[in-house]
């Protein structure tokens, strides 16, 4: 596989120093440890809002700091979690003392290592609520799993409550909002293909010349089965139904939809798939009043698509549409 | 036998070069039910574990024990890293102010560390974890079996997991189709009780 590195060890720290060249008006980047901020932070008056994961999801989450969204990312080593002191510092440097909502994927390093910085934040008397992501349709939630892995939903949450906290809304509002986006959101991926991790230079795994892993997750861990190739419109299909049917979603219920590229897939082929699943969406009853399509929450250079339905109300249709800008998305201002 | 700091820094010294040594092979092990890097964020970890170690040379085994949970949990990520580093500092806590363990001493502490790791992840036996290597390991120790049974029993808890599923972790996605492969923390936790044997 060739990549553009120079170090394996030195890919997330070269990767930020890069962001912070890029978008020196928009966000400040800390070494030692890692973590990303507003360039503005801490906002008086506000709620801070952090989250983080391993690298390798890009712009997720670093992508999403910035007004009205995150105030602070904390990128770990490639697909590994940020850890405890690293999180506690960034929460730290964005706390303006209206108390911090910590948005946490599903993944046990990640529950693991952002409960340890919330208790080291709230033994220094900061508050913080925590909401664990888990919208992937494709894992089975039982007592005998880590339960659900957040994907999709993550971005639309982040957004969500990031207009919200933005607006002035209390840490009780936020972290309730974030855990109603959760609630109403499902999702499911697909890849046609392994990613390759720089740091070891390793595949994640090995499909045939015909094959893609369905139900995919986003460091490549396997979800549902290994089916043949099929078209566009007919995987769509399978994407959608299984997350129709989970929520459930009924006629007449307002959605967004978001059709999202694992990274090597370019955007030829997602707008193909979002073709394909707004068609599936009207056919069941639904009014999609709110659509994004790209690459927001990547895995590496994985060849594939998720699909995420939100099931709108109010209050997230408002803070949907407020104003955002950071690196990844802007609008409305 | 008593263990004295300059044992304790041996074994963390031995565990730091077998996580270098076998790196590629932890991390194919966790290629195969995970993603790929319980042998890169180890040998990461406890290359900073040792690099401290020589720099702040603690005084007594409970100083050097949470200087290597607390670097393990600044410096590995992921689940092993709380993990792993839990299980130092729980040993820590237990150790007092003794200048060195006996036996008793150690068993006494790594049942500690076992207890903090099944805690934090709560894992049990049977559920494809480093717990699976761990838990015979200290119960052979607790029953004053000696080192190298204890490094026997956590070499068999690992060779048990191979056909178990997983319960816990990215490994639980896997369901069926993680049958056949031994766990990767299992295997690093089977490493550290070879170096203790070692000692």
């Amino acid at each position: 596989m060739k990549q553009l590195v120079n170090a394996p060890d030195q890919v997330v720290t070269e990767a930020l120093q890069g962001m912070a060249l890029a978008y020196p008006d928009l966000i400040r980047v800390h070494e030692n440890p890692h973590y990303i901020v507003r360039a503005d932070a801490p906002k008086n008056g506000k709620v801070a809002l952090v989250s983080g994961g391993g690298s390798g999801h890009e712009p997720m989450h670093g992508g999403f700091v910035g007004l009205g969204m995150l105030d602070a990312a904390c990128p770990g080593a490639v697909f590994t979690s940020p850890t405890p002191d690293q999180i506690q510092e960034a929460s730290a440097a964005v706390h303006a003392g209206k108390g911090i909502l910590h948005i946490v994927k599903n993944y046990t390093g990640d529950v693991l290592n952002f409960q340890m910085a919330a208790e080291l934040l709230q033994s220094d008397g900061i508050e913080v609520r925590t909401v664990i992501m888990d919208d992937d349709v494709a894992v089975k939630d039982s007592l005998y799993t880590a339960g659900r892995r957040g994907v999709g939903a993550t971005v639309l949450a982040e957004k969500i409550c990031g207009g919200a906290a933005e607006a002035g809304a209390s840490l009780d509002e936020v972290a309730a909002l974030c855990s109603s986006v959760n609630a109403s959101a499902r999702s499911m991926g697909l890849a046609l293909g392994p990613c390759t991790n720089p740091e070891t230079g390793q595949a994640s795994f090995t499909l045939g010349e015909n094959e893609i892993e369905f139900g995919i997750g986003i460091h490549g861990e396997p979800g549902r089965q290994r089916i043949p190739l099929q078209s566009a419109d007919t995987l769509t299909e399978m994407l959608m139904i299984p997350i129709l049917e989970d929520l459930p979603f009924k006629k007449g219920d307002e959605i967004l939809l978001f059709v999202n590229g694992l990274g090597a897939t370019p955007l030829l082929e997602q707008y193909i798939v979002y073709r394909a699943a707004e068609t599936v969406a009207k056919k069941h009853g639904l009014k999609v009043s709110r659509r994004l399509v790209g690459a927001y929450m990547t895995s590496l250079d994985m060849a594939g698509i998720s699909i995420t339905l939100l099931r709108l109300d109010e209050t997230m249709r408002q803070y949907w549409d407020a104003p955002v800008r950071s690196p990844a998305l802007r609008w409305g201002l | 036998m008593e263990y004295s700091l300059n044992a304790l820094n041996q074994w963390i010294v031995c565990a730091e070069h077998q996580f270098k040594t076998q790196l590629a092979e932890l991390n194919a092990l966790d290629a195969a039910i995970g993603d790929g890097d319980h042998g890169s964020n180890l040998a990461r970890g406890f290359a900073k574990v040792v690099e401290k170690l020589q720099a702040e040379k603690p005084a007594t085994p409970a100083a050097l024990l949470k200087l290597v949970g607390m670097t393990l949990i600044s410096s590995v990520g992921g689940a092993s890293g709380p993990l792993y580093g839990t299980f130092f500092l729980e040993a820590a806590k237990v150790a007092g102010d003794q200048l060195q363990l006996d036996d008793a001493g150690l068993a006494l502490c790594l049942q500690a560390g076992l207890a903090g790791i099944q805690r934090l992840g709560k894992a049990e036996p049977g559920d494809k974890t480093m717990v699976d290597a761990l838990s015979p390991a200290v119960s052979a120790l607790n029953h004053q079996a000696g080192l190298e049974m204890a490094a026997q029993k956590a070499r068999e808890g690992r060779d048990a997991t191979i056909p178990m599923i997983a319960h816990k972790g990215r490994a639980s996605y896997l369901g069926e189709r993680a049958i056949g492969h031994a766990d990767p923390g299992a295997t690093s936790a089977s490493l550290l009780f070879d170096c203790l044997a070692k000692l």
